[in-house]
């Protein structure tokens, strides 16, 4: 094209102009969300620092904001990721291992992964009306910790199940032909060799599995979990409350002390999950390395 | 005694396969356990209440003493908080991929990248709690004639949680797109600005869309942000500042309440509950073709 | 070397890198205007890394460097004055494997007049059409502007993918191994097509086809383990090469 020198100079000025505007308004909203992230994190932290202390962690919920604990929620919370790994991490990983070692490619592995994809994105709620009818109704758990648990086991299996497969695909398959090699039956392969290098992958998965089902209230909630309780669960069909359902609790009371509590407790959570992820990342990197001998 | 050892051995590899079988398939009975409870609920509420009625009344008072039951207040609220998490989101998210793709450097990218994953990692009551005490608040300040419940400040607050999703998607989808056509572009002179937009963002416009579905299907799911922050008020409006319902706080309220069994309130969850699953259910499909679409494009 | 033209690029002992490794040493050469300059070598040599620096298409990937003189009509286009976008509105680029932008036939052609100030209206279809033509691809896509590229066959996608460089109106045109995934007839149809576009473009190609280059080109260049062995005149490389290293790669000894 015969564009003169000062036509082409005008449109590379302008060109320039605006890319400069576009990076300039990319990197304000990029600043603008990180700086809404910090924002929360400062609120929360002002509200709830104060009322942070032993008593709070120890106390169980009282009508009086100032004596109000989480003890019973912690320790929900607590049992209820326990419950919810010890179930959803032997299924969750026996249907990666089905899907990647055993299943050929036809229309029943094909029906479980879209299964599976779909079931990512039904939303929390929807397993809390399927844990109501089916756990707390049909198998009369009424609203116990085990009904929690089958609950939210059924909401972070497909976590489980995909972060398993990513796990297991990343293992080699010389491995798998070594070992075949040398004899070792299909299940002898991937006890003794596969899993034992899938599993600190595995191991994150459900750890952000388990992070993911501690944050959740709501499917909990319409299952029936109480929002005030002032024991101990005791046995699995205990009634039990978490923090979170102990947080959107607080949050909704007028009294200003609530809030100051529902802050505090949200600090618990979040340096639980803190923890949580801290460990999960530690063991990728562990992983990491490994794979890369 | 070979022949016993490695029969028994067998048998075991069998039970064992037949064992991770059962695994696998669970997940389709979680699905077929969510659709006929979800069918059997529903059912029962159309006995007493017509589809007609369910689908055209404008009240939603199954909790009062006159009891209507038209969805559509509920569906109102759940739109306008959506609109306004999608109105945040996908601007903010798209223009983050853009950036994370085609101009951060080497040392930016694997720094934003996580502090923007931690955004989706936030417990929602987390979420609730912000919108209700800090963002409604601020908002306040710059609009007094809001309600302390209303649509906006927890659609904000979600558009907020819903980034990273459309952001570390739409970015796989760019990254997806062939170097050859970013080259093509760069080989007549484009700018950065002309590559990403015309070409790249183009390319990748199934992928993107897909992450927008994904992302709208969320927030039309989320639950504990409305909960806390919208109110609990079934009203069809579409104004952001005044309490509204949506569908997901619905259930919420419900579940709270001491509701027994067999009553029409009862029910009710259950026929919201499908109308929430069939919206995010085809929300999600059409979104997976997409996705399924795109990677066919650009293996 | 017999040529009355002025010289499209003087090029002066170019070193190029990608992070440590060094892909070309100290090439020197002269590239004749309105000529089809062929650069010729096997694979590995640095002959697609020579024809990348003359429009500074490898600026793009990180870790590369470049140091000597690259002289386009007497400006050095690697000069920190210089905006490598202005070089490459007037050094267009065709590559290797066929890479139409998933849109409109129309639209492919269109991207560069309007990137570069032409607005939608009857002047761009002026320029498409006349793009089209000059890439000999009007009659066989008039009536499907509006499909999608991606349905035309290996050989018209890469005919596209030369209309929009065209399209631009560059004074230069590189060709990057244009017909390593075409068919020999589709090859044919391209080599005719840069005979006729050497009356108004200088062309470079890089090819790993012997027989293309003997075809097409004016003068060839042999390059080998980043290094330009030989440079001369077609005729006179392929029956009279002086260095006994080229004579062993146009006799196919090895390559």
């Amino acid at each position: 094209m015969k564009l003169p020198s000062k036509e082409l100079n005008k449109i590379l000025v302008r060109r320039y102009w605006a890319d400069r505007v576009f990076r300039l308004c990319a990197v304000t909203m990029l600043l603008i969300t990180l700086g809404t992230l910090a924002a929360l994190l400062i609120d929360v932290f002002i509200d709830g620092a104060g009322r942070l202390s032993w008593p709070f962690l120890t106390s169980f919920p009282s009508r009086k904001p100032e004596q109000a604990g989480i003890l019973s929620a912690l320790v929900g919370t607590v049992y209820l990721m326990i419950l919810t790994v010890v179930i959803a991490f032997p299924v969750g990983v026996g249907a990666a291992v089905y899907l990647e070692e055993y299943a050929r490619r036809g229309w029943l592995s094909r029906l479980i992964e879209l299964n599976i994809a779909n079931l990512a994105g039904v939303p929390s709620i929807i397993y809390g009306l399927l844990g109501l009818e089916l756990f707390v109704r049909a198998m009369r758990l009424e609203e116990s910790l085990l009904a929690g648990a089958l609950t939210m086991s059924l909401l972070v299996l497909p976590l489980v199940i995909i972060a398993s497969r990513e796990a297991l695909r990343a293992v080699p398959p010389s491995i798998r032909e070594a070992s075949f090699a040398l004899g070792a039956s299909l299940w002898q392969t991937i006890w003794n060799q596969v899993l034992p290098l899938a599993f600190p992958g595995i191991l994150t998965g459900a750890i952000l599995a388990a992070s993911r089902a501690i944050g959740e209230a709501a499917p909990l909630i319409t299952i029936g979990a109480l929002t005030y309780i002032a024991f101990l669960p005791d046995s699995l069909v205990a009634p039990f409350t978490v923090m979170p359902i102990q947080i959107f609790n607080w949050v909704s009371r007028p009294q200003k002390g609530f809030f100051e509590a529902a802050a505090a407790a949200i600090i618990v959570l979040l340096a639980v999950l803190l923890l949580m992820n801290a460990v999960a990342v530690y063991l990728r990197q562990k992983y990491q390395k490994r794979m890369n001998l | 005694m070979m022949p016993k050892r490695s029969q028994r051995g067998r048998i075991g590899e069998g039970l064992i396969q037949v064992l991770l079988l059962f695994c696998g398939i669970l997940s389709v009975f979680t699905t077929l356990g969510i659709v006929a409870v979800l069918l059997f609920e529903t059912i029962e509420f159309f006995r007493e209440v017509s589809l007609v009625e369910f689908l055209t009344d404008t009240q939603w008072t199954p909790l009062f003493a006159d009891k209507r039951f038209g969805i559509l207040p509920l569906l109102s609220g759940t739109f306008l908080t959506t609109v306004i998490a999608v109105l945040v989101a996908m601007p903010v998210g798209l223009l983050s991929a853009i950036y994370l793709s085609e101009y951060a450097s080497e040392k930016v990218r694997p720094v934003i990248k996580p502090l923007l994953e931690i955004l989706a990692g936030i417990p929602t009551v987390v979420y609730g709690y912000f919108a209700l005490l800090f963002v409604t608040p601020l908002l306040q300040k710059l609009i007094p004639s809001m309600a302390g419940f209303n649509a906006l400040s927890p659609g904000i607050v979600m558009g907020i949680m819903i980034i990273p999703m459309i952001s570390s998607l739409s970015e796989d989808a760019m990254y997806a797109v062939p170097q050859s056509l970013r080259e093509a572009a760069y080989a007549m002179g484009s700018s950065k600005l002309q590559a990403a937009w015309r070409v790249v963002v183009p390319a990748a416009a199934s992928g993107i869309a897909a992450s927008f579905l994904l992302a709208v299907s969320r927030a039309i799911g989320e639950t504990m942000i409305v909960a806390i922050a919208a109110g609990q008020q079934p009203r069809l409006t579409l104004n952001p500042f005044v309490p509204i319902e949506t569908m997901t706080t619905y259930i919420v309220q419900v579940s709270l309440g001491d509701t027994p069994h067999g009553t029409i309130e009862y029910k009710t969850i259950f026929a919201v509950g499908t109308m929430l699953f069939v919206i995010t259910l085809g929300l999600n499909l059409v979104s997976r073709w997409l996705r399924e679409r795109f990677r066919e494009q650009y293996g | 070397m017999k040529t009355t033209a002025p010289w499209a690029f003087e090029i002066q002992d170019l070193n190029s890198w990608y992070g440590g490794r060094q892909a070309l040493q100290k090439i020197s050469l002269l590239i004749p205007e309105r000529r089809i300059t062929a650069i010729i070598g096997p694979s590995g040599c640095g002959k697609s890394t020579f024809i990348r620096c003359l429009n500074r298409i490898n600026d793009l990937i990180p870790g590369f460097r470049v140091e000597g003189r690259v002289l386009f009509k007497g400006q050095d286009i690697y000069d920190p004055t210089m905006d490598p976008v202005e070089i490459r509105f007037r050094v267009g680029m065709v590559f290797q494997k066929p890479n139409p932008f998933p849109k409109s036939i129309y639209d492919n052609v269109a991207y560069g007049p309007l990137i570069w100030g032409t607005r939608k209206g009857p002047a761009l279809d002026t320029a498409v059409e006349e793009s089209l033509k000059r890439a000999a691809l009007w009659d066989e896509v008039k009536d499907m502007l509006h499909q999608s590229a991606l349905t035309l066959s290996g050989g018209q996608q890469q005919r596209l993918c030369i209309a929009r460089a065209l399209a631009v109106e560059p004074e230069v045109l590189l060709l990057d191994e244009p017909c390593s995934a075409l068919d020999p007839i589709a090859t044919a149809r391209i080599e005719e097509l840069l005979l006729e576009l050497k009356k108004s473009y200088t062309i470079i190609i890089v090819t790993h086809n012997m027989q293309q280059a003997a075809r097409v080109s004016d003068v060839t260049g042999f390059f080998l383990l980043g290094e330009l062995i030989e440079f001369a005149e077609t005729k006179r490389i392929f029956t009279n090469p002086v260095d006994r290293r080229t004579e062993d790669y146009i006799t196919g000894r090895f390559g």
